[in-house]
């Protein structure tokens, strides 16, 4: 039987907790209105990008570019698995691992070896110490991640790929569709497949473009970037869907304490009244034994 | 009066989406001039000045590499990073300039890849200044 001042003492712990969990909350409030601010503005690049790389795919032939030919044998893929760096922030990072997890398992089946490329402490923390061949980790990188960096990023994998060192290349991020709800997203990224236009391109081969330099020359340039605007997309919603699931967890623990003071409350006042009882007999107890005596 | 729409465009932002009357870019094969009713055009943009005017008053942007669409007399402008000229930050290009010219001064590390990129950094950081010079 606890008494008292243990009940007392829980919950004022929890209260602390829950001082904690709702602090964590707003924080995690600020960033999620930085990182999705940063994600509406990529929003029209990414998309004007899309329409302009359609528009040039359309028209040429595809295999103009090395890295639009699927290879026939592939025996190598290399997997950039996002995770966040920070946890407490629900299932998000295991949601994440293990779809990775499993996709490597799948491709192992068709035997073929994947090689990692991690973002994020809690990706790497976990596959490190298991047996994953790791090719880079790229910790506590958010906040610094721009366009160079990823255009660096995007260079490794086309070289990596150029040299036949792997087949394919894939990416594994949170895609973020609503407060509540984060994705986990296979995507791939090499060989490129072009974006399709939604508009048939016999109708818009009215409008003849003009090309300088020409169509393959500018497709050269193109898809690079097209792997990096990918990339840099996967950051943003992997870094919007962290802090809007750490949100919803915290919000989550927040409550979860309210319950756990309210009962611990019940239990603190069901013991004191006991107490006040237990005291009363022992005075009416003993008033009445004076009285006899 | 002719009238063109200007966006650009960066992975931040929209620097500028606005109705201009010409443009005239630096692309990859030498620097291009744009004009009402121009022909459905694509083409690479290097690092360089953008400057497009409207009522005869003109506006300049330091731009960085990327690519330019014009369609139906719009114009798309996707680059890297663009910064409009009474955006720029005088002292701080002037920093980076001084900071690049070190660098490159110092030849033992010439075959390094920082060489490369302190070449790079000074070009960005000269043609920064130059169009922030042309403030309006």
């Amino acid at each position: 039987m606890p008494t008292l001042n243990d009940i007392q003492r829980q919950i004022s712990a929890v209260k602390k907790t829950r001082q904690i969990t709702r602090a964590m909350n707003m924080v995690a409030a600020s960033k999620l209105r930085g990182a999705q601010t940063r994600m509406e503005g990529f929003k029209p690049y990414a998309m004007k990008f899309r329409e302009v790389l359609g528009n040039l795919a359309s028209r040429i032939e595809p295999d103009i570019h090395p890295l639009l030919v699927k290879r026939e044998e592939v025996s190598k893929i290399a997997l950039l698995h996002f995770t966040s760096d920070r946890g407490l922030c629900g299932s998000f990072n295991s949601n994440l691992i293990n779809k990775g997890k499993s996709f490597i398992k799948s491709m192992k089946n068709e035997s073929k070896v994947t090689n990692l490329t991690i973002v994020g402490k809690k990706g790497n923390d976990y596959f490190k110490k298991r047996d994953y061949e790791i090719t880079e980790s790229h910790i506590q990188i958010y906040d610094q991640v721009d366009i160079s960096f990823i255009n660096q990023m995007t260079k490794g994998f086309i070289d990596r790929y150029l040299a036949n060192e792997v087949d394919e290349v894939y990416m594994m991020y949170s895609s973020f569709i609503n407060m509540g709800k984060q994705i986990p997203t296979l995507a791939k990224l090499v060989p490129v497949e072009p974006p399709k236009t939604k508009e048939d391109p016999s109708a818009s081969g009215s409008a003849e473009y003009l090309y300088e330099p020409d169509p393959g020359d500018l497709l050269i340039e193109l898809l690079p970037k097209h792997i990096s605007v990918q990339i840099l997309n996967a950051f943003l919603q992997n870094e919007t869907s962290e802090h809007a699931a750490r949100m919803a967890s915290m919000d989550n623990a927040s409550k979860n304490c309210n319950d756990l003071i309210d009962s611990l409350t019940l239990i603190f006042n069901k013991a004191r009244q006991a107490a006040i009882t237990a005291d009363l007999m022992d005075i009416v107890g003993g008033a009445e034994a004076l009285k006899k005596a | 009066m002719a009238r063109l729409n200007l966006e650009v465009v960066t992975p931040e932002k929209i620097v500028v989406s606005e109705d201009i009357d010409t443009m005239v870019a630096p692309g990859s094969l030498g620097e291009f001039g744009i004009l009402e009713g121009h022909a459905p055009f694509l083409t690479g943009i290097i690092p360089g000045e953008l400057r497009y005017s409207l009522n005869d008053k003109a506006q300049y942007i330091s731009v960085t590499s990327g690519f330019a669409e014009i369609s139906n007399d719009k114009i798309s402008v996707l680059v890297d990073a663009a910064e409009m000229s009474h955006e720029i930050d005088a002292e701080r290009a002037a920093a980076a300039r001084d900071r690049a010219q070190q660098r490159l001064a110092d030849k033992s590390k010439k075959e390094d890849i920082d060489f490369l990129r302190a070449e790079i950094a000074l070009k960005r950081a000269l043609m920064r200044i130059k169009v922030s010079e042309k403030k309006v």
